[in-house]
């Protein structure tokens, strides 16, 4: 199998802290994987140092068949490369409509001047009201999001993240603050992406791990712990140790 | 779904209805063609303000809808009004002395045109040769592209350099301010090659146009005026109502968001700023020739001030509000100082409008900023009953599901 993404030999200090320590992990083109680790293991850092936020201080992020390296690149030229992120704080632009919010992810051209003389086709207005579907928000497309409940924000930015149409998806504890049903409907939802790109989820809750059913990895102290399906990580004695024997 | 550009904006459409009235109201009303129940001064105020309320527009756009607080847009509204003040000056001037040399028994020849010009406008500073800036002042057509080209380059260098630094909230707004400060020190001194702290002057006096009174040329800049900002108000309409205006008000909010959305935030910026700046030229070129002088303290940093001042009063994130705020505290402003406001005694102590105005509107603004964020611009939400979402309340977290606290309640 081919690796759409291979991250070797990162590591990442903050004022002498070891945020990331020599971490590796590849993922391929349509797989879906699940990342867990006691706070602080660098499991934000590492999205960060993905998506360029953060620079590291040394190892390699390479991208795609060109294997390009992604740290010559600043966040939107990542973003338009096509990984997507969601963060885990629901952050949709509140004082916007879901419609608004979800034509701005569009995979559509960025430029300013594009932009400035877009006008939305039938297609485009078409795929909004799909995706909008997608995430039980049709009947709130002319809503201002900022008012919209905690799931629904979790939604909208799932729905946006799709509409971009990135071929990594980086998702940040989808399921924070969601209800049982919503959890299923998220699970559903990602299990659905990942048939068609790379989704790579961020996770404290082990229930939402395990119904998930995907290969997990193990973070810990910024370096890879174990890596497997979740049934064999979790009889790993290093794992119970750190993480699930607290 | 998707409606026509004027029914989405439809205060455009008033805007633009209430522009006309006002013109006409004024033509009218003027010496110049009308019954001259309003002076000429005063036509040149409201002519004034117009061109201020064009430059609160272009704030408003980049500030009120993008989020760049910048403090030196009144940088290029100077660098506009000196552009054309340097034609006007030298336009009139040479016809001045064409005419005294006319007199000579020898006709001049064009160099000394050119340096009895030169003497006539530099004397002042004690010089008498043209600086390089001065090269095209002879030529309206290339003053005129440059009263755009000279404020969009300064914004177009100074932006990106800014913006790709990622300089963003109040060190932006101090970089501006350094920005426009440099600037009007720049021009204080009389080796800048335009005239020191003197500026230009007898801008009010259209070149070719000696024979014209007044009244009438008031009136030609008062349209002028009231034609740019129309056309300014439908340009930034247009600009903020799309794809692109969901793009920056998504900058104002959350920057690093936009991003990850993959749109390269800088260039946005950049666009938005220089845009605005060129728009600031423009006013000032057409808000000088009514003032009839300009000089260094015209770009101070607090001229900047005002301007954002103008524009939170009248209500920033909305086009009307930055037109409102602009001539309401303006015009105040005009009165005020003016000495027309009869002083408050208060026993012990007369309180003296012209000193203490300043103090007013500093109180106004912290007011205004406290209590009525959306400025007077918000008082049009109670007649169409528009409210925000009501953010009260937090989320109750995971574990209680998605109901907000506001919700739960009910």
């Amino acid at each position: 199998m081919t690796t759409l993404l291979e991250v070797s030999g990162v590591s990442v200090s903050f004022d002498g802290f070891k945020a990331i320590n020599n971490l590796s992990f590849d993922i391929g083109p349509a797989e879906l994987r699940a990342i867990i680790g006691p706070n602080g293991a660098g499991k934000t850092t590492f999205m960060d140092i993905v998506t360029g936020k953060t620079k590291p201080d040394s190892g390699e992020v390479l991208w795609g068949e060109m294997s390009r390296s992604l740290l010559k690149m600043n966040e939107s030229q990542i973003a338009r490369a096509g990984i997507g992120r969601k963060f885990q704080r629901p952050t949709v632009f509140e004082d916007q409509s879901v419609f608004d919010n979800l034509l701005m992810a569009l995979k559509k051209d960025r430029a300013p001047w594009k932009v400035l003389f877009y006008r939305e086709t039938t297609a485009d207005k078409a795929r909004v009201e799909e995706l909008a579907e997608e995430i039980g928000l049709a009947d709130q497309l002319q809503r201002k999001s900022g008012e919209l409940s905690h799931g629904q924000k979790q939604w909208l930015e799932i729905g946006m993240l799709l509409a971009q149409e990135p071929r990594l998806l980086l998702v940040d504890e989808p399921a924070a603050g969601m209800t049982l049903a919503e959890r299923e409907h998220t699970t559903d939802l990602l299990k659905e992406a990942a048939k068609t790109r790379a989704v790579v989820v961020v996770e404290h809750d082990m229930e939402f791990v395990r119904r998930l059913e995907c290969r997990v990895t193990v973070l810990h102290e910024g370096s890879v712990l174990a890596e497997g399906s979740l049934d064999h990580v979790t009889k790993n004695q290093q794992v119970i140790d750190v993480y699930l024997g607290r | 779904m998707r409606k026509s550009f004027v029914a989405r904006n439809p205060s455009v459409l008033i805007f633009l209805a209430l522009l006309g009235v006002f013109t006409l109201a004024v033509t009218v009303l003027g010496e110049g063609l009308g019954v001259g129940l309003i002076s000429t001064s005063f036509v040149k105020t409201l002519g004034k303000t117009l061109c201020l309320c064009l430059v609160a527009i272009a704030m408003d756009l980049v500030w009120g809808y993008t989020g760049i607080l910048s403090l030196g847009h009144f940088a290029f509204f100077g660098l506009g009004g000196y552009m054309i003040g340097m034609w006007l000056m030298y336009a009139r001037t040479e016809l001045i002395v064409a005419e005294s040399l006319a007199q000579a028994e020898i006709p001049p020849t064009p160099d000394e045109i050119r340096d009895a010009i030169g003497t006539q406008i530099f004397g002042v500073v004690g010089g008498s040769d043209f600086p390089a800036v001065w090269t095209f002042a002879h030529s309206l057509p290339i003053q005129l592209a440059l009263v755009v080209l000279v404020p969009g380059l300064l914004a177009l260098v100074f932006g990106w350099l800014a913006f790709r630094s990622r300089v963003t909230g109040v060190y932006l707004s101090i970089l501006t301010q350094a920005m426009t400060l440099a600037l009007a020190l720049y021009l204080f001194q009389n080796d800048s090659g335009l005239r020191g702290n003197n500026g230009l002057s007898g801008l009010q006096n259209l070149p070719g146009a000696a024979d014209v009174p007044q009244s009438m040329v008031s009136i030609w800049f008062f349209w002028a005026s009231a034609a740019a900002l129309a056309i300014g108000y439908v340009v930034a309409a247009f600009v903020v109502s799309g794809k692109f205006g969901s793009v920056i008000r998504g900058i104002r909010d959350d920057e690093a968001r936009v991003r990850f959305l993959g749109y390269s935030v800088e260039g946005y910026k950049l666009f938005v700023f220089t845009l605005t700046a060129v728009i600031a030229g423009i006013a000032g070129a057409l808000y000088y020739p009514q003032a009839g002088i300009i000089n260094p303290a015209e770009i101070a940093p607090i001229a900047s001030i005002y301007l954002a001042v103008w524009v939170a009063i009248g209500g920033r994130g909305r086009l009307y509000g930055a037109v409102i705020g602009a001539a309401f505290v303006s015009l105040l402003s005009t009165w005020f100082t003016g000495g027309q406001v009869p002083d408050l005694p208060l026993g012990i102590y007369t309180v003296k409008w012209v000193d203490w105005w300043l103090v007013l509107l500093g109180f106004s603004f912290v007011l205004v900023t406290l209590f009525a964020p959306k400025g007077i611009g918000g008082l049009f939400d109670l007649l169409t009953g528009r409210h925000g979402p009501d953010r009260h309340g937090a989320a109750l977290g995971p574990d209680q599901g998605s109901l907000r606290e506001k919700e739960a309640e009910q």
